[in-house]
């Protein structure tokens, strides 16, 4: 069995699937499958300073290979996360990861404030919300706002903060050397890609919020090349995400240069999948001789 | 435990009208934990979302799940070629399903459609103390008619072409019951937004409560990512945004905010 550990800006993850915000909820709905602590963290679904209701529906549906998806940050609010949320999750032996979006960087700042405080053992800036006028996606799409926006935030976080990174953008290298410079121990990528589809019928766009987050199996080979990419610009480890539905995309993300990895779609089609993808990492591993899954990082040999 | 995946042989399989189909599998201990008007999320091999369908029968001596669907799109079109023997994944059983209450009551089933498959469940326990409405656009789209009889329930037809039954709607049908005198104490309803609205505002002339079943584009099937919004009201008057796979699909009529 080879060593599945990672350690990401200095937080010990027992393996490298976290759960991707947005997917999971804040776990329970998932423990009904398996211990929490089958994962090596979750990102909980991202919170606001103030509970939001979230779009009207339709706010889902399936694209060839993936999904869309405009829920709009349907969210308790952060208070409501660490009283009634964060007290059950800090038992399940996993890592507790905060994703946090905003409005003003005075949002994410107060958040961060917060949540410094708490059990929480990391902070994923979310500054990459495809589905709300004003979910911090205003920052997350140009080097100046990702950099401003992270500063700001470092100042009052006392905790290891990942910055979670939008597809949405030209240059993804110039952006996570944006984070990293502004102060982030750790970037997420990547995000939803924006898209839409129309009902033919009553030419409608099928989401009421008329454009929604690409997700799935479709955005593997997007997330693989900007993984790469981000990869030979920074240092800080990458948390790579975008598409993993089986151990061998986890490989491929892990070659690219990711640390760790976010799983998120694929437990729609199956909530066992974590499980799944971990037993075939492993024995891939000791198939290659790898004695640590650390040791797969950015080991891709580019032609 | 109260939901898991499983592995389940189709072992019988029937097609009761142009598009809809009928099977039965073997769903194991997932079927000891069904109740009426819950559903199952099936997997379909290649695509990234399962398909949630209604639970149409429970029998838990032989462990099976009666499932009653349309075909609406290439997902179901899939499902529906499977034959018996195949197996399909579900994940079941989900959401909350009908408050059954006391069944020595007189009641009212209200179906419209593919809306009547989650009924047939929660009205056989009431037998003849429930009445049946059912609604179709005519004789050939009509299903699970004769299931209802075997009920013992008492079951009405009504048909947008008068080709069976009543011609017209299925309230019509619920003013004839009262006028027969057939005081019953709750109605059931599943079907079309249109004909829901026309039963829930029937029901409320006539002050009795009411449950329905609803519908929604799903993603997880179990409550964590919040795709399938429905738009509810609090006891205090507020509206909140409840999702179907958790909080339903069964709600209250009255906590139902329409929005269209």
């Amino acid at each position: 069995m080879a060593d599945l550990k990672v350690t990401i800006a200095g937080v010990p993850f027992q393996n490298p699937l976290i759960a991707a915000s947005g997917t999971f909820g804040f776990g329970r709905e998932y423990a009904e499958f398996y211990p929490l602590s089958t994962l090596g963290g979750i990102s909980c679904k991202g919170i606001t300073l103030a509970e939001r209701p979230g779009n009207p529906p339709p706010r889902v549906t399936e694209t060839p290979g993936g999904m869309l998806n405009a829920v709009g940050l349907q969210n308790p609010g952060v208070d409501h996360f660490i009283k009634e949320d964060l007290p059950w999750l800090q038992k399940q032996g996993t890592v507790v990861i905060a994703n946090i979006a905003g409005n003003t960087p005075e949002d994410y700042c107060r958040m961060a404030e917060k949540l410094s405080y708490t059990a929480v053992d990391m902070v994923e800036l979310n500054i990459s919300c495809p589905n709300v006028k004003q979910g911090g996606v205003q920052f997350g799409t140009s080097c100046a706002g990702v950099e401003d926006i992270t500063a700001q935030v470092r100042r009052f976080c006392k905790k290891p903060l990942m910055v979670k990174l939008s597809p949405n953008v030209s240059d993804i290298g110039e952006i996570a050397a944006a984070a990293e410079s502004a102060g982030a121990d750790a970037i997420s990528m990547i995000n939803t890609l924006t898209g839409m589809r129309i009902d033919i019928r009553t030419r409608r766009p099928v989401l009421r919020n008329n454009t929604g987050g690409l997700s799935g199996p479709a955005l593997l080979p997007i997330a693989v090349r900007m993984v790469w990419q981000a990869a030979q610009r920074v240092k800080i480890p990458i948390v790579g995400m975008g598409g993993i539905s089986k151990w061998e995309d986890a490989v491929e993300l892990l070659l690219a240069g990711a640390s760790a990895l976010q799983i998120g779609t694929v437990f729609f089609t199956d909530p066992y999948a974590p499980v799944k993808i971990l037993d075939g990492l492993n024995q891939y591993l000791d198939r290659s001789g790898f004695s640590s899954v650390s040791d797969l990082t950015g080991r891709v040999c580019p032609w | 435990m109260k939901y898991d995946t499983g592995s389940c042989r189709i072992l019988e399989k029937q097609q009761l009208t142009v598009d809809i189909y009928d099977v039965t599998v073997d769903a194991g201990k997932l079927a000891l934990l069904a109740k009426p008007g819950q559903f199952v999320h099936v997997l379909v091999p290649g695509h990234t979302l399962r398909r949630p369908i209604s639970i149409c029968g429970i029998d838990r001596a032989a462990n099976t799940l009666r499932l009653v669907f349309q075909v609406r799109g290439e997902g179901t079109a899939q499902l529906a070629a499977l034959n018996c023997g195949d197996s399909i994944d579900l994940l079941a059983p989900l959401g909350r399903g009908f408050s059954l209450g006391n069944t020595g009551r007189k009641v009212l089933f209200v179906g419209g459609g593919i809306g009547v498959p989650p009924l047939l469940e929660a009205a056989k326990p009431f037998g003849e103390n429930a009445a049946v409405v059912l609604g179709f656009r005519s004789r050939e789209a009509v299903i699970l008619k004769e299931d209802f009889e075997q009920n013992g329930n008492r079951v009405q037809i009504a048909t947008d072409d008068g080709s069976l039954g009543h011609h017209g709607l299925v309230t019509d049908c619920m003013e004839a019951l009262e006028a027969e005198h057939f005081a019953f104490e709750e109605v059931f309803a599943c079907g079309p937004a249109p004909m829901l609205k026309a039963v829930i505002r029937a029901a409320e002339r006539l002050g009795v409560p009411c449950q329905v079943s609803m519908e929604q584009r799903m993603a997880c099937g179990v409550g964590a990512c919040l795709g399938c919004a429905v738009k509810l009201r609090r006891e205090d008057g507020g509206e909140y945004y409840g999702h179907v796979c958790k909080d339903g699909p069964v709600f209250r009529a009255r906590d139902i905010v329409w929005e269209d």
